[in-house]
């Protein structure tokens, strides 16, 4: 290093202040990229970005063909599979299911044989569907025919929450034999729910569980959101779920 | 465990960057962590420092920022850093509340070589 200025360039001489070859060598130093300094440049872009405009891509493509889609996440057990089955019969709108799991066409097969349209997508190892893989579904799913498009997650309560898929409207369901305080533990979750559904509600003589005080969480992270009681078995309580995404179809 | 895959579309944001400067390969790299953004920010940093060899972030220097939940209440025109995840206004209790701030993941920064 230079003793007299303290730049890099080791090979010349400092006979006065502002020699011609030490400014000659500070011009090949400053104005040479492969020999420039570091440069510091501020981007602030979403880190997601790419994913995000994945998914307005998707709703657009939902919205031309005046599809209502929706993110249905929870755990897995919790009755996403069973709740689209049993709904079929009742909902009058019809609708598809681009069903996302890490393995297996299992739940496509169950919903197939009740005679909803469904594509499959394994994920592999991920813990989450994003909008990428959600728009090869939406192009194996004849939109035109349907009203309303369910997106199932992967069943996790975590990681589906970071992705926009191109949804509009997320339902979040919660099941009783899960447990209290899962809507306090997974906030990021439940801060995502436009309805959240506490499914499995005839279990409740058998478990300790606050419904109440769960509720109460659930409007700590998200004031206005929306919540159902579930039962499989009350067709009543499945009817509402229904109910609901009409009236979000009518609201569009 | 999604960290993985934030890391694979930071890695592909740094790549774009560096191509669109000419420049070689990112020495540091900030990027801004909301509370709230679904991301444990310890399980990225190792997902970071485990992917990011053989790419332009190879030896990056990684600076994470830790970005509380932030809001402000559209009643009293009061912003706060929440301590607790309510999202409420702590000095008028109204929940007409925005997020101004702690949802989100961001690259702010680049130092490139």
């Amino acid at each position: 290093m230079c003793k007299d200025c303290g730049c890099s360039i080791t090979d010349h001489v400092h006979e006065h202040e502002d020699s011609h070859e030490h400014h000659k060598a500070h011009e090949t130093l400053h104005h040479n990229p492969q020999l420039n300094d570091k440069k510091t440049i501020d981007v602030i872009t979403k880190i997601l970005d790419k994913n995000d405009q994945e998914a307005g891509h998707n709703r657009s493509h939902f919205n031309a063909n005046g599809v209502l889609a929706i993110n249905l996440m929870s755990s897995p057990g919790s009755g996403k599979t069973t709740l689209l089955e049993e709904m079929y019969d009742i909902a009058d709108f019809k609708y598809g299911v681009i069903e996302g799991d890490l393995e297996t066409s299992r739940d496509a097969d169950r919903l197939k044989a009740k005679g909803i349209k469904a594509y499959q997508i394994q994920t592999g190892s991920a813990c989450h569907l994003d909008a990428f893989m959600v728009h090869k579904g939406l192009h194996a799913m004849e939109l035109d025919t349907i009203d309303v498009c369910f997106i199932e997650n992967v069943g996790n309560l975590v990681c589906p929450a970071s992705y926009d898929v191109g949804s509009h409207l997320n339902i979040v369901l919660v099941s009783i034999p899960e447990g209290e305080d899962k809507i306090a533990k997974y906030p990021v979750m439940f801060r995502q729910a436009d309805l959240i559904l506490f499914t499995k509600t005839d279990l409740l003589p058998h478990f300790v569980y606050d419904m109440k005080r769960e509720k109460e969480e659930a409007r700590k992270i998200k004031p206005n959101v929306d919540i159902l009681e579930v039962n499989i078995k009350d067709t009543a309580s499945i009817q509402k779920v229904a109910d609901w995404i009409k009236f979000k179809m009518e609201m569009r | 465990m999604h960290e993985y895959s934030i890391v694979q579309a930071l890695l592909e944001q740094c790549e774009d960057h560096v191509k669109d400067n000419n420049a070689q390969s990112v020495a540091k790299l900030v990027v801004k962590i909301g509370i709230m953004s679904g991301v444990e920010p310890h399980l990225l940093e190792t997902a970071f420092n485990t992917f990011k060899e053989h790419t332009v972030c190879d030896g990056a220097e990684f600076i994470m920022n830790i970005q509380p939940l932030t809001i402000l209440c559209n009643q009293c025109d009061t912003s706060t850093e929440l301590k607790e995840i309510y999202y409420c206004c702590p000095h008028c209790q109204s929940l007409d509340v925005k997020v101004t701030d702690g949802e989100d993941m961001y690259l702010m920064q680049l130092e490139l070589d």
